[in-house]
């Protein structure tokens, strides 16, 4: 019985079949084992262990070696802001501070509702925007402290329930087209290659 | 005054509203340079390329067409894309992903021509959720419009390009790092030797690893020829860069400039460009290109932005970042809080780095925030010179990747041009910014 919810298994299967080893699929796997639970809850964790051909504890390991990953629930919104280099010049480290005390919570940790978890984090790429701060991966652009509480609000609300989806969501465009080249294929691309440029290499000499 | 007379290579669409739609890169002349390429000889592509000779925009700054002709002899498996941009205040790719994905898939797919791969992985920082959702959406249009998939636009190439989304992990810009993401691993670097891409790269076969900037010079390069590029620049520096320009400036942001024909100056203080310091204060340092690179004074401002000028002068261009402060800008502050990045995403593999990291992350805590001692700066030094012997430039390295060896950088930068600041620190107990 699979933990994924059909959809979700049917796109699991094609992202291990899009790889030429199903070990490869592993990290976007676990960001739709995210999709489905908000986290990697352990019957995430088998599944993934099971399409990738691994054990749950290599892939326990490998997911918590990256920060996207949680291990634990986390909030419906995760709030990330930046205190590197040129946030921290913007003042990036007061920002978090209020964005702690206006969510109610503590830098890693979830709101009593349940509704928000408060990261720091990392240069978020987006420095000419600073202080930076993303919800669920979402550039939200918040550069005050006021415009920060209005999104707070709005997303109490539901406002950005379309532009916004709830954690764990990452990529919402599925992959349509082709269909990987098989191993086959790519030595036939090799040979093929090495001769046509022997074949070349010898008109021109 | 700057020099902005050169043409937009790779930022030519990216204010258009609806730049990122194949119908909008149609209309400008997208999948021009792939078309072209096709009727090309799969050498003559890359000897454009080496023509250009078009460095690596990642950070090291390697040329991208020896990085293609080193793997003549034996052929390639797989190109892989690094679209992990994760470097401190470097924020050009992300640029590209969101605003020209199409610049970029069309970059690919002349590159795996040019290489005669069949399968290409474009790996983009998981953070970027606009950007893989932009990336996918335009390998999907190219699918449907034929310059993907088998045989491209009814020649006898075909590729297919997989979206793989790293998850939090700046180690994973490291192209040996990036390699063990992609293989569904933790994001440990490989020793080289024996581990170069090139030859024992992804799933053990001869690999091509180019940056996202890279990629997306080359439907230019081709439409307009290699001799056309190495025209715009000085020496080896051809062709423009993107660069991005952050800290305590008026208009941060990503500017595509010329190479060595502006300096630094040109940069921050063109009224085009950075337009000065905010509120027109003194500038204090400038970081150079990314924050593995030492600091420069306001001596500096006049150097050329390119990547021999600023190697000759005892840093690097780098990732192409440029991060400000001013005379407002605690440098001990900088300095901390880079080096509790280095602490922080240090993979762990190698104890100089491991262990020194997070011990000079310590120290200067302390210095900052209360509790630092004089010796602490020798202190500070001493683990640089642990991590990297000598604290020379280039760096010396005592670890399987660079990360350990760019630990120093800002540390001793630092304390070489702000002794002052960091007594001061020490008499007042604490930050006197504060």
């Amino acid at each position: 019985m699979s933990h994924f919810q059909p959809e979700l298994r049917q796109r699991a299967e094609e992202l291990v079949a899009l790889y030429p080893r199903s070990r490869s699929a592993m990290l976007p796997l676990l960001h739709l084992a995210q999709e489905q639970d908000g986290y990697l809850s352990e019957a995430g964790i088998e599944e993934v262990a099971s399409l990738t051909g691994t054990t749950s504890a290599d892939v326990r390991g490998t997911a918590s070696f990256y920060d996207m990953f949680h291990l634990e629930p986390v909030g419906k919104y995760v709030v990330g802001v930046c205190t590197n280099i040129a946030c921290l010049l913007a003042g990036g480290e007061e920002f978090l501070e209020h964005a702690s005390s206006t969510l109610g919570c503590a830098v890693g940790a979830t709101s009593d509702d349940g509704l928000f978890t408060l990261e720091e984090t990392e240069c978020l790429a987006d420095c000419d925007k600073a202080p930076c701060v993303q919800v669920n991966h979402r550039y939200v652009r918040t550069t005050t402290p006021e415009s920060f509480d209005a999104l707070v609000g709005e997303l109490r609300a539901g406002a950005h329930d379309a532009d916004i989806p709830s954690h764990g969501t990452l990529i919402r465009v599925k992959r349509s087209g082709g269909l990987r080249a098989s191993h086959d294929e790519i030595r036939e691309q090799r040979a093929s290659s090495s001769a046509a440029r022997a074949k070349r290499a010898e008109g021109t000499s | 005054m700057a020099t902005l007379d050169a043409p937009r290579i790779v930022s030519s669409r990216a204010e258009l509203a609806d730049s990122y739609t194949l119908s909008r890169y149609l209309e400008t002349g997208g999948y021009e340079g792939l078309r072209k390429a096709l009727t090309m000889f799969p050498e003559a592509v890359a000897a454009e390329v080496d023509t250009a000779s078009l460095l690596g925009r990642g950070g090291a700054g390697f040329p991208a067409g020896r990085k293609w002709s080193m793997l003549r002899k034996s052929p390639v498996s797989y190109l892989v894309v690094n679209g992990d941009e994760s470097e401190p205040a470097t924020f050009k790719d992300h640029f590209l992903v969101e605003r020209d994905p199409h610049q970029l898939v069309e970059g690919v797919i002349i590159a795996a021509y040019a290489l005669q791969v069949a399968q290409a992985f474009i790996y983009i920082r998981g953070e970027f959720a606009l950007g893989l959702e932009r990336v996918q959406q335009a390998v999907n249009d190219a699918y449907a419009h034929g310059a993907l998939g088998s045989k491209i636009f009814g020649s006898d190439f075909s590729l297919d390009i997989v979206v793989h989304p790293g998850a939090g992990a700046y180690i994973c810009g490291e192209e040996t790092a990036l390699i063990e993401g992609l293989e569904g691993k933790r994001g440990f670097p490989r020793i080289k030797p024996p581990f170069f891409p090139a030859v024992t790269g992804l799933y053990g076969e001869p690999t091509v690893v180019n940056n996202v900037e890279t990629m997306s010079n080359l439907p230019w390069i081709i439409n307009n020829g290699g001799a056309a590029f190495a025209a715009l620049g000085v020496g080896k520096s051809t062709g423009t860069r993107l660069f991005a320009l952050a800290g305590r400036v008026k208009n941060p942001g990503v500017y595509e400039i010329e190479m060595v024909k502006n300096t630094f100056r040109d940069i921050i203080f063109d009224p085009r460009l950075g337009g000065g310091i905010i509120d027109d204060r003194a500038l204090k340092a400038f970081i150079p290109g990314g924050v593995s690179a030492p600091w420069f004074g306001p001596d500096m401002l006049d150097l050329a932005l390119g990547q021999d000028e600023v190697g000759a002068q005892g840093s690097m261009l780098g990732s192409g970042s440029i991060v400000v402060l001013d005379e407002t800008s605690c440098p001990v502050r900088a300095a901390w809080r880079i080096t509790k990045f280095f602490s922080r995403e240090s993979c762990g593999q190698c104890t100089p780095c491991r262990e020194g990291s997070g011990w000079i992350e310590r120290a200067m805590y302390r210095l900052e925030h209360g509790g630092g001692r004089e010796e602490d700066l020798a202190l500070v030094l001493d683990l640089c010179d642990n991590i990297a012997p000598g604290l020379s430039w280039p760096p010396q390295q005592t670890t399987i990747c660079v990360l350990g060896s760019s630990i120093p950088s800002s540390v001793h930068s630092a304390i070489q041009m702000f002794r002052d600041d960091f007594i001061a620190h020490v008499e007042h107990g604490g930050c006197p910014h504060d």
